[in-house]
C-alpha cells in the first residue's frame, strides 16, 4: 500500500517535472516565433518604406528632369520662330545646356535633332557641311526623312550628325513622340559610348501655331525636330541612391514591365539576387503613360535576427524553469510539511491516549494499592496492640510509619491523577469555615511550637460563617500550603488570612512584583537592618501587602461596616481571598516559575533536607483552580513566601446555616458573652488575631500595647465611669512578658481593687508559642495559653480559668421509660411474614406497653386497617412474599386519601370542620439491610420512616418519637 | 435443690451458648421479654424458630436438589431464615445465611454456574450444620425449663 502511494506519488512527480519542462521549452519557443515574426514584420515595414522611398526619389528627379528637358523643347521651339533654320547655333547650345546640366540629373546630356526630309537632306548636308550619318557611323542612306543631331550638349557631342531615326529604339520614339507631343521614353537599351543600360528621352519640337487639339497628320506636319536625351539609368540611379541611408542593405531592380510578360530589366543584376523571401514592388511613373516601370527592392541578406529574439525568451524560459522550481519545490515542501503535521497529530493523540491513560491507570493502581495497604496499616496497628518486645515494636513501628508516607503519598498521586482523569468532583455541601482552618492550625501546633513559630489564622468578620463548598478539598489546599510553610520555616511566623475577595485587591500584584524585584540594593539592605517589621512575628515577609498597613485597612474597613454583609443583596457567590505567609527560606529565584510542576521541587537538596515529594503544590493548584480560584505566590529568598488563593463559595441560606452549625462544628460554647478580655500585646497584626478568637467566643476585647499602659487604662477607665463590663481576663502575649512581672502586675491590680477600681482581680492568661516558653512563667499567672490560637481551645482554657462549670447537656433520660412513655397504651400493628420476626417484635413492643397485633402479611394486613381502625402505628416488613412491604403502604395509603376525600366532603357539608382528623397511620418500615436506596424508596412509597431489625432502644426511640405523642399517664 | 443446679444449668448452657458464639446480644434482649406476664416466651419462639428454619431448609435442599436450580427462590428462603436467626439472635446461623447469600448474589452476577453451584450446596450444609447444633443446645435449653417449670408448678402445689 505505501509502496503503491510512494510510486504513485513519485509519477506524479515526475509528471509534474515534465509538464513544467514542456511549458517553459513552449513558451520558449513560442515567444521565440513571435519575437521573429515581429522582426521580419519591421524588416519588411522597413523595406517598403525604403522602397517607397527609393521610387518616389527617382520618380521625382526623373520627373524634374523630363519637365527640364519639355521647357528646353519649348524653348527651342521659340528658336524656330519665323526662322528657318532657326536662330541658334551648336555653340549657344552647348553652352545653354551645359549650365543648365544640373537641372537634370539623371541625364548624361541633351541633344537636338532636325527632322529633315530627305528633299532637304542635301541643302541641309551642305549647310551643316557634314553628311548624315547612321548609328554606326556611316553615311546615312537613303531615307524618307531623317533625324540628324544638329546641337548636343557637350557630354554626348559624339552623337552629333548621327541620324537618329536609324537607331532601332529612337526612331520609334521619334514617331511616337512626334504623334503624341508628349515626352517618349524609349525601352531600356545600350547606350551608345557608355554601354551602360539606359533609356532615350524623346521631346517633339513643333513649329509654332500648332493647335491643342491638332491631329497626328498636322503634328508630324508642324514637326521641326526632336529634343532627346539620354538616361544612363545605371550609373544615375547608382548615385542617387548613394546618397540614400541603408543602401548597402538592399538591393533594387528596376524594370520595364510595358510589356508584362517579358520585364526588361532597366538597373540592378540581370538575376535577381539577394534574400528572396522578402521583397517589395514598387510602380514608378516615369511620364510616359505607354511604359510602365517597377522597381524591385529587397534585402541583400536576410535580416539578422535581433539579439533579444534569443535572449528574452531565453529570459522567460529559466524564470520559468524557476518559477516551476519554486512552485515544485514548494509543493514537496508542502508535502512534506503536510505528512510531517499528520505524524505529529497521530503522535499527539497518542501522547494524549497515553496521558489519559497514565492517569487512568495511576488511579486505579493507586486505588489498588491503597486497598491492600490498609489492610496492611490495619494489621500493623494491631501488631502494634500485642506484646512485643522493643526491638519488635521498633520495626513495626516503622514499618507503619513507612506505610503511613506511603499511603499519603499514594493518596497524592492518586488525587494528582484524578484530576488530571478529570474524575475529581468538587462537592457543595455547607461547612464551617473557621473551623477547618482551626482544624487545620491544631495539626501543625505540635510542630509549631517545636520550632517556636508563631501560627496564626485570621477569618475577617465579613466572610460568612458558613459556605457551601468542599470542605475536604479546601481543608486539603490549606493543609499543603500550611504544611509546606512549616515544613520551610525555621522562626517567624506562618499567617494564614481569609478575606472577602472584594475588599482585598488582587490588582496590586503587579505592583508589589514590580515593586520588588525593582529593590534597589542600598533599600534592601536598609529594610534588612530595620530588623522588625510590622507583622506577625516582627519578621520581614515577602508580601509586603501583609504589614500592618495594610492590614489595619481591611480592619477599618470591616469596622466601617460591620453588618454590611448581612444585607439582603448578598451575592450568591463568595470570593474568599486566603493568603498564607511565612518567613521561611522562600523560594529561590530561577524556580520560581515550576513551582507547580508536579514532582519539582525547588532544587534536589530540598527533598534532602526537608523531604516530600513535589507533587503538593500541584495539587494545590489543581484544587484552587478546580474550586474556581487561582493560586499565586510572592516569594523571596530567605525572607519568606507568600501563597495567595482565592476560592470561589456559594452562600448559605439562613436555615442551612443553622442546621449547619448544629450538626457539622462543635458548637463553641456561648458562655462568654458578654465579657470583656485586655490583650496586652505591642504587635498589632498578632493582637489583632488573639481579638479575632476572642471575638469568636463573644467577649469584647481592648488592646493595649504595654502592660503599663493596660494598667493606666484600667485605672482611668474606671475612675471614669465606675460602672461597665469589669476585664474578666488579662491576656499578655510573652513579649511583654518578664520575670517578675506576674508580682508586679499582681500587686497593681490588688491596688486597683483597694481603690476599687476592678471590683475582682482580673484572670491573667499568658500567651506563649514555644513550649519552653512556660517554663519561665511566674506563679501568679493563672494559666497559659499555648498558640496557636484557637478559639475552642481560648474557650477550654477560659472555662478551666473561669471555673465555670461545663453546662452539662441534658443526656437523654432513660430510654426505655421514654419508650414506654411513648408507646403504653398505643396500638401497634407489626406486619411480617417471618413468624420468629414478628414474634420477637411483638413482645419487643409490647415489653414498652403497647398492645400489639399481628399480621402475616401485607393481604392480613390490609384487612385489618379497613377504616376506621383503631391503630395508631405500623411496622411493616419490607421483603415479603406476595405483597411486599412497599406495595401494602402504597394500598394503606390509597384507602386513607379515598376516606379522607369522603370525610372532607362530608365534614364540609356538615360544617364542623374543626373535627376533621385526617387519617393518616404513621407507617414504620421494619429492614435488615439498612441503606440509602432502600430508605429512599421507603418515603417513596409514603413509609413514615424505618427501624433496623432487630430493634435498637434508641432507634426505635427517635423513629416513633416523631409521629407518636405521648399520652398522658392516665391514658396508661 | 434440684431447681437450683437445673436453674443452674440452664444458666451454664446459655452461657457456654454466648461464649461460643452461638448467641449473641439479641437473644439476651429477648430474655429480658421473658417476664411473669409471658413465662414461656423463649421457649415458644425457639419453637417457632425450629419450625420455621426447618421449613425453610427442607425448602432449599429442595431447590437445589433441582436440574435447574432457581436461585432468586434460593435467595429469598436464605433471607427470610437470615431475618429469623438474627432475631432470634442465633449469630452463626445468621453469618453462615449471610455467607450463603453472597454465593447466591455472586452467582447471579458472574453466571459461573459450576463452581457456584457447589458452593452454595456446600453454605447450605454449612447452615445446615450450625442450624442442628444449635437445635440440640435449643432442645436441651427447653427440656430444662420444661423440667423447671414443671418443679416449679411442682412445688406451687
Amino acid at each position: 500500500m505505501a509502496v503503491g502511494g510512494k510510486r504513485r506519488w513519485w509519477w506524479k512527480r515526475r509528471a509534474a517535472v515534465v509538464a513544467g519542462v514542456t511549458i517553459a521549452v513552449s513558451v520558449w519557443l513560442g515567444s521565440h516565433c513571435y519575437f521573429r515574426r515581429e522582426n521580419m514584420a519591421k524588416a519588411e515595414e522597413a523595406l517598403v518604406s525604403m522602397c517607397e522611398e527609393r521610387a518616389r526619389m527617382i520618380q521625382d528627379q526623373f520627373a524634374v528632369s523630363v519637365n527640364h528637358v519639355h521647357a528646353l523643347a519649348i524653348l527651342i521651339s521659340t528658336f524656330y520662330y519665323q526662322k528657318q533654320p532657326p536662330a541658334l547655333d551648336q555653340e549657344t547650345f552647348a553652352y545653354y545646356t551645359a549650365k543648365t546640366a544640373f537641372e537634370r540629373p539623371l541625364l548624361n546630356g541633351v541633344a537636338y535633332a532636325e527632322r529633315i526630309i530627305h528633299s532637304q537632306r542635301e541643302i541641309f548636308e551642305t549647310r551643316q557641311g557634314w553628311t548624315i550619318m547612321t548609328m554606326k557611323r556611316e553615311p546615312s542612306p537613303m531615307q524618307d526623312e531623317y533625324a540628324p543631331v544638329i546641337y548636343s550638349q557637350e557630354t554626348v557631342s559624339y552623337i552629333e550628325a548621327i541620324d537618329m531615326m536609324s537607331g532601332e529604339e529612337d526612331r520609334e520614339n521619334i514617331l511616337r513622340a512626334r504623334a503624341t507631343g508628349k515626352a517618349v521614353l524609349t525601352k531600356p537599351f545600350r547606350l551608345l559610348e557608355s554601354n551602360h543600360l539606359g533609356v532615350v528621352l524623346t521631346f517633339p519640337v513643333y513649329r509654332s501655331g500648332l493647335p491643342e487639339d491638332a491631329t497626328v497628320e498636322q503634328r508630324v506636319e508642324a514637326t521641326a525636330g526632336y529634343l532627346g536625351g539620354a538616361f544612363d539609368v545605371e550609373s544615375l540611379v547608382e548615385n542617387l541612391l548613394r546618397q540614400l541611408a541603408g543602401n548597402q542593405d538592399i538591393t533594387i531592380n528596376v524594370y520595364d514591365i510595358t510589356n508584362a510578360s517579358e520585364p526588361l530589366i532597366m538597373y540592378g543584376p540581370q538575376i535577381p539576387e539577394g534574400y528572396m523571401p522578402l521583397s517589395h514592388v514598387s510602380m514608378l511613373d516615369f511620364g510616359d503613360p505607354f511604359r510602365k516601370h517597377q522597381m524591385h527592392c529587397r534585402y541583400r541578406e536576410k535580416p539578422p535576427l535581433p539579439l533579444s529574439a534569443i535572449t528574452t525568451p531565453f529570459g522567460i524560459f529559466v524564470i520559468i524553469m524557476l518559477g516551476g522550481y519554486i512552485v515544485f519545490a514548494a509543493k514537496n515542501h508542502y508535502d512534506n510539511v503536510k505528512e510531517d503535521c499528520r505524524k505529529m497529530e497521530e503522535l499527539k493523540v497518542q501522547a494524549e491516549a497515553a496521558d489519559v491513560a497514565k492517569s487512568q491507570f495511576l488511579a486505579t493502581v493507586s486505588h489498588e494499592i491503597r486497598t491492600p495497604m490498609n489492610g496492611v496499616l490495619g494489621m500493623l496497628d494491631m501488631l502494634l496492640d500485642t506484646d512485643l518486645n522493643l526491638t519488635q515494636k521498633d520495626y513495626a513501628q516503622t514499618a507503619q510509619v513507612c506505610g503511613k508516607a506511603l499511603i499519603s503519598l499514594i493518596n497524592e498521586v492518586l488525587d494528582r491523577a484524578k484530576i488530571e482523569a478529570g474524575k475529581l468532583e468538587i462537592e457543595a455541601v455547607p461547612f464551617d469555615l473557621r473551623s477547618i482552618l482551626d482544624d487545620v492550625i491544631s495539626l501543625f501546633s505540635s510542630k509549631s511550637r517545636e520550632k517556636g513559630i508563631e501560627l496564626a489564622v485570621f477569618v475577617s468578620d465579613k466572610v460568612p460563617e458558613v459556605v457551601t463548598g468542599d470542605p475536604g478539598r479546601f481543608r486539603q489546599i490549606i493543609t499543603n500550603l500550611v504544611g509546606n510553610s512549616v515544613k520551610f520555616t525555621e522562626r517567624g511566623h506562618i499567617f494564614v488570612q481569609v478575606h472577602l475577595a472584594d475588599n482585598s485587591d488582587l490588582g496590586a500584584d503587579e505592583k508589589v512584583y514590580s515593586g520588588l524585584n525593582g529593590l534597589s540594593q542600598s533599600e534592601k539592605v536598609q529594610i534588612m537592618s530595620d530588623c522588625t517589621f510590622d507583622t506577625l512575628s516582627g519578621f520581614e515577609a515577602a508580601d509586603t501587602r501583609n504589614n500592618w498597613e495594610n492590614f489595619k485597612l481591611l480592619l477599618s474597613d470591616e469596622m466601617i461596616l460591620p453588618e454590611a454583609s448581612t444585607s439582603d443583596k448578598e451575592p450568591d457567590i463568595v470570593t474568599l481571598i486566603v493568603r498564607v505567609e511565612d518567613t521561611g527560606i522562600g523560594i529561590p529565584l530561577c524556580a520560581q516559575d515550576r513551582v507547580f510542576t508536579p514532582f519539582m521541587q525547588a532544587d534536589s537538596s530540598t527533598s534532602r533536607n526537608y523531604g516530600g515529594t513535589g507533587i503538593g503544590l500541584s495539587i494545590t493548584k489543581c484544587l484552587v483552580e478546580l474550586m474556581g480560584g487561582q493560586i499565586n505566590f510572592i516569594s523571596r529568598p530567605n525572607v519568606g513566601s507568600t501563597f495567595t488563593f482565592t476560592a470561589v463559595f456559594k452562600r448559605c441560606n439562613k436555615d442551612a446555616i443553622a442546621d449547619t452549625k448544629r450538626t457539622l462544628s462543635e458548637a463553641l460554647p456561648t458562655g462568654f458573652r458578654g465579657m470583656k478580655a485586655f490583650i496586652v500585646d505591642g504587635k498589632p497584626v498578632r493582637n489583632a488575631v488573639t481579638r479575632y478568637h476572642l471575638k469568636r467566643l463573644g467577649i469584647a476585647v481592648e488592646v493595649a500595647n504595654t502592660v503599663k499602659m493596660m494598667l493606666n487604662s484600667l485605672t482611668r477607665q474606671n475612675s471614669n465611669f465606675r460602672t461597665g463590663r469589669q476585664p474578666y481576663i488579662i491576656l499578655i502575649e510573652k513579649d511583654s512578658w518578664y520575670t517578675g512581672m506576674d508580682v508586679y502586675l499582681h500587686n497593681q491590680l490588688l491596688l486597683l481593687k483597694q481603690n476599687d477600681c476592678v471590683l475582682e482581680l482580673p484572670k491573667i492568661i499568658l500567651l506563649v508559642t514555644c513550649e519552653y516558653d512556660k517554663m519561665s512563667t511566674g506563679s501568679l499567672v493563672d494559666t497559659v495559653i499555648n498558640k496557636p490560637l484557637r478559639a475552642s481551645t481560648v474557650a477550654a482554657c477560659l472555662q478551666q480559668v473561669l471555673g465555670m462549670e461545663k453546662q452539662q447537656k441534658k443526656e437523654l433520660s432513660n430510654g426505655p421509660t421514654n419508650l414506654r412513655n411513648l408507646l403504653a397504651g398505643k396500638n401497634i400493628l407489626v406486619i411480617d411474614d417471618n413468624k420468629v420476626n414478628l414474634r420477637v417484635a411483638a413482645s419487643a413492643l409490647k415489653k414498652y406497653g403497647a398492645r400489639v397485633e399481628c399480621a402475616e402479611s401485607g393481604k392480613d394486613a390490609l384487612s385489618l386497617l379497613q377504616l376506621p381502625h383503631k391503630f395508631d402505628a405500623c411496622f411493616m416488613d419490607v421483603q415479603m412474599p406476595e405483597m411486599d412491604g412497599f406495595e401494602a403502604t402504597r394500598q394503606i395509603r390509597l384507602m386513607e386519601s379515598k376516606e379522607n376525600e369522603q370525610i372532607s366532603i362530608g365534614g364540609a357539608s356538615r360544617g364542623e370542620d374543626s373535627m376533621i382528623v385526617e387519617w393518616h397511620l404513621p407507617i414504620l418500615a421494619m429492614t435488615a439491610d439498612v441503606i440509602q436506596a432502600t430508605y429512599e424508596e421507603c418515603l417513596k412509597c409514603g413509609m413514615d420512616g424505618y427501624v433496623s431489625k432487630p430493634f435498637e432502644e434508641q432507634q426505635l426511640f427517635q423513629a416513633v418519637a416523631k409521629f407518636l405523642v405521648s399520652k398522658p399517664s392516665s391514658d396508661s | 435443690m434440684s431447681l437450683m443446679a437445673l436453674r443452674e444449668q440452664l444458666n451454664g448452657l446459655v452461657n457456654s451458648m454466648f461464649l461460643e458464639g452461638l448467641l449473641d446480644d439479641q437473644f439476651e434482649q429477648l430474655q429480658m421479654l421473658q417476664d411473669e406476664s409471658s413465662p414461656g416466651f423463649i421457649a415458644e419462639l425457639i419453637t417457632l424458630f425450629c419450625g420455621d428454619s426447618e421449613r425453610i431448609l427442607a425448602e432449599l435442599t429442595k431447590l437445589l436438589d433441582q436440574a435447574v436450580v432457581d436461585y432468586q427462590k434460593v435467595d429469598a428462603f436464605v433471607h427470610q431464615l437470615k431475618g429469623s436467626s438474627s432475631s432470634v439472635g442465633a449469630q452463626h446461623v445468621k453469618l453462615a445465611c449471610v455467607q450463603f447469600r453472597q454465593f447466591c448474589e455472586e452467582h447471579n452476577k458472574e453466571g459461573l454456574k459450576g463452581i457456584y453451584f457447589f458452593r452454595c450446596l456446600r453454605a447450605l450444609n454449612v447452615v445446615k450444620h450450625e442450624y442442628y447444633l444449635l437445635r440440640g443446645k435449643f432442645d436441651t435449653m427447653l427440656q430444662l425449663e420444661q423440667r423447671i417449670q414443671a418443679y416449679e408448678s411442682k412445688q406451687q402445689i
